[in-house]
């Protein structure tokens, strides 16, 4: 493919964006365009050479350089951008669609205006984002405080339920920013308890407050890079080979497994990593007899372990009575 | 050589948007610098390929002929259909704007938003860079995306091989695309399967090899007044219409406790909690999960259940 499908549109969108911005900067208007300077400078040489038919000097698009300034002054009539394609006008229709519909994410008023005048601007072509839509698991209550605490700069106060461990714990941590992946939002923070940083996922905020008291500045902790999915391999992880049913090939779907290795016959052969064995022994045992756990045998044998006195509950025998 | 491309076609559009008149093509290689050379024949290729070009970009060329005398069409680029409207965003739309920019992690969407920026930008608009402290971010990673993506845009037909859950293999379906819905991270093809006469959504991940597009444009009608998020939903979602007993050991398993309707102190170190829940099994699997620390005493069906999956897995055999 020829480089003109993507400079062109760059350089229709330029024109109009320095006849808006006189005198702007070639930093910010490369910034802005996403390109380098070098760049810029070989898209601006370009412009000027272009302009209406006879193209004698009035007819040329005029760009005048002062210092680390751009100012352009006659557009030749391309003085307005290009209209939003359906693509374009889809990926932004729907994303503040998805902003303002996620509970607490954000204050819906603005979001809902600024929807309403990009609707208006795209036109026909906004009708295409009825084809996508995103729900984000919000936090109606949860996630506002949250936002309060990050704005002021405050520390937050957190009672919240590890999955893993099964167990609920309350510490105070110094938010530094709210992502939200793979559908769900997690306030990542620093936390004190743990002297380290630590991802909760908001759904699991059993209560919590917005303390008096100044959160500690996590400088460089916002630069993490989670795009990857929250789940970050460590060295001290257990490999864990289980073996999946046709009935549990949603577990290979829904955590991140090292292999997957089909059995031909819907079975799934997969590796998964674990940190503490709380969580795995959790997911055997709800898996019952569509998964087991193949390696390492010790933990086998805790899940084994942990039925024997889970039936223990309902009588050892296992038989159908009721506890007293 | 795409420098002297792009200088002939951005001369083009400045020539056809200036135009009031339909130009024909031989007053438009007159007109544009960069067609002169070569013979008429390799011209005519060249504006050719030029005019596919700028309608793949989104600039609409028309076609027309200035009087009945005209006997060879010409073209022009009507400004009202070139041109975005106005649009000023106060501050905080702007910044709403600009949450949403970031929303989209994966092509083609992240694509299409950094091109409508340029151009919301070019129009006047000022969006705040740099990082913020909410991050929200949608991935796209199942191969099959841009492909239901663009069927269900384009109104065609989607061809793929599917893997159904609890099945082995794969099976080929038909499917006219509604739509497509991400829901707790995952992406779901709406839409009706040809061969099965019946709505079906289908899971982006399951798509197995490549999805065929095919079709006139605009051949699967889409019904209207379809809500495809909440058939989704309806579609994953456990319905909670029986009610449960189950006896909890204090201090664990928050989510059941969570999703109680009641919660009763029962005895030293435990309480018991009443929760609604649909498939009897799918429950069932949810409560094993919790061990010694959760357990059922009513209904019956549950009850069973559980005791079942624990006898289950406390006489097993060790793996090979």
């Amino acid at each position: 493919m020829s480089g003109t499908l993507e400079e062109l549109p760059r350089l229709l969108a330029l024109v109009p964006y320095l006849l808006k911005r006189p005198g702007v900067p070639f930093a910010t208007a490369a910034a802005d365009f996403g390109v380098s300077e070098t760049r810029l400078r070989k898209d601006l040489n370009l412009l000027w050479l272009c302009g209406l038919p006879g193209h004698y000097p009035g007819d040329l698009i005029e760009i005048e350089f002062e210092g680390d300034t751009i100012t352009l002054s006659d557009p030749q009539g391309v003085d307005r951008p290009l209209r939003l394609t359906v693509d374009e006008a889809l990926a932004i229709v729907v994303a503040l669609r998805t902003l303002a519909e996620t509970p607490g994410l954000t204050d819906p008023e603005p979001v809902l205006r600024a929807l309403a005048k990009v609707e208006a601007a795209a036109g026909a072509a906004a009708g295409a984002a009825d084809l996508v839509e995103v729900a984000l698991e919000g936090a109606q209550t949860v996630l506002p405080v949250v936002r309060d605490a990050l704005e002021r700069g405050k520390a937050l106060r957190l009672v919240y339920w590890t999955a893993g461990r099964d167990e609920t714990t309350e510490r105070v941590v110094d938010p530094v920013r709210v992502v939200v992946v793979e559908g769900q939002s997690y306030l990542e923070a620093w936390c004190r308890r743990a002297e380290g940083v630590r991802v909760f996922h908001l759904g699991r905020v059993q209560d919590l407050a917005v303390l008096d008291e100044d959160a500690v500045p996590r400088p460089g902790l916002a630069s993490r890079d989670l795009s990857q999915g929250l789940f970050q391999p460590s060295e001290g992880d257990t490999v864990v080979t289980l073996e999946l049913a046709p009935a549990a090939a949603w577990v290979s779907d829904f955590y991140p497994c090292d292999t997957v290795e089909e059995q031909g016959d819907g079975r799934q052969v997969v590796t998964l990593r674990t940190h503490g064995s709380a969580w795995i022994r959790r997911l055997a045992l709800s898996l019952g007899a569509n998964g087991q756990i193949v390696s390492p045998a010790a933990l086998a044998e805790q899940v084994r372990e942990d039925a024997r006195r889970a039936l223990a509950g309902y009588g050892t025998s296992g038989a159908h009575s009721h506890l007293e | 050589m795409a420098a002297k491309k792009t200088e002939r076609m951005l001369n083009l559009v400045i020539c056809l948007l200036a135009t009031r008149r339909y130009l024909t093509v031989q007053k438009i290689r007159e007109a544009v610098p960069g067609y002169e050379a070569g013979g008429e024949e390799a011209f005519r290729r060249m504006f050719e390929r030029d005019k596919e070009e700028l309608r793949d970009l989104g600039i609409p060329l028309e076609v027309g002929t200035n009087s009945i005398w005209d006997d060879e069409p010409g073209y022009r680029i009507a400004r009202r259909d070139y041109q975005l409207p106005e649009i000023t965003l106060e501050p905080d739309e702007a910044a709403a704007l600009g949450l949403a920019a970031r929303l989209w992690q994966s092509a083609p969407l992240a694509g299409a938003t950094g091109s409508a920026l340029l151009k919301l930008r070019a129009a006047g608009v000022e969006t705040p860079s740099g990082a913020t402290a909410l991050d929200p971010r949608i991935g796209a990673t199942e191969p099959a995306f841009e492909d239901c993506l663009s069927g269900a845009r384009d109104g065609k037909l989607l061809r793929f091989a599917y893997r159904t859950s609890g099945r082995p293999g794969e099976e080929e379906r038909q499917v006219e695309p509604w739509g497509v819905v991400s829901w707790k991270g995952r992406w779901y093809l709406v839409g009706h399967d040809r061969v099965r006469d019946a709505t079906r959504i289908f899971r982006l991940s399951r798509i197995v090899g490549p999805v065929r597009i095919e079709g006139p444009a605009g051949a699967v009608t889409r019904p209207e007044g379809l809500d495809l998020r909440a058939m989704v939903v309806r579609e994953a979602d456990d319905s909670r219409s029986t009610t449960a007993r189950v006896r909890i050991r204090v201090g664990t398993c928050w989510e059941l406790r969570r999703a109680a309707t009641s919660v009763e102190p029962a005895g030293a170190g435990w309480e018991t909690v009443e929760l609604g829940y649909g498939d009897p099994d799918r429950f069932a699997d949810r409560v094993t999960g919790y061990g010694a620390d959760a357990v059922v005493e009513s209904p019956d069906e549950v009850r069973t259940a559980v005791v079942h999956r624990l006898s289950t897995l406390a006489e097993r055999e060790p793996a090979r």
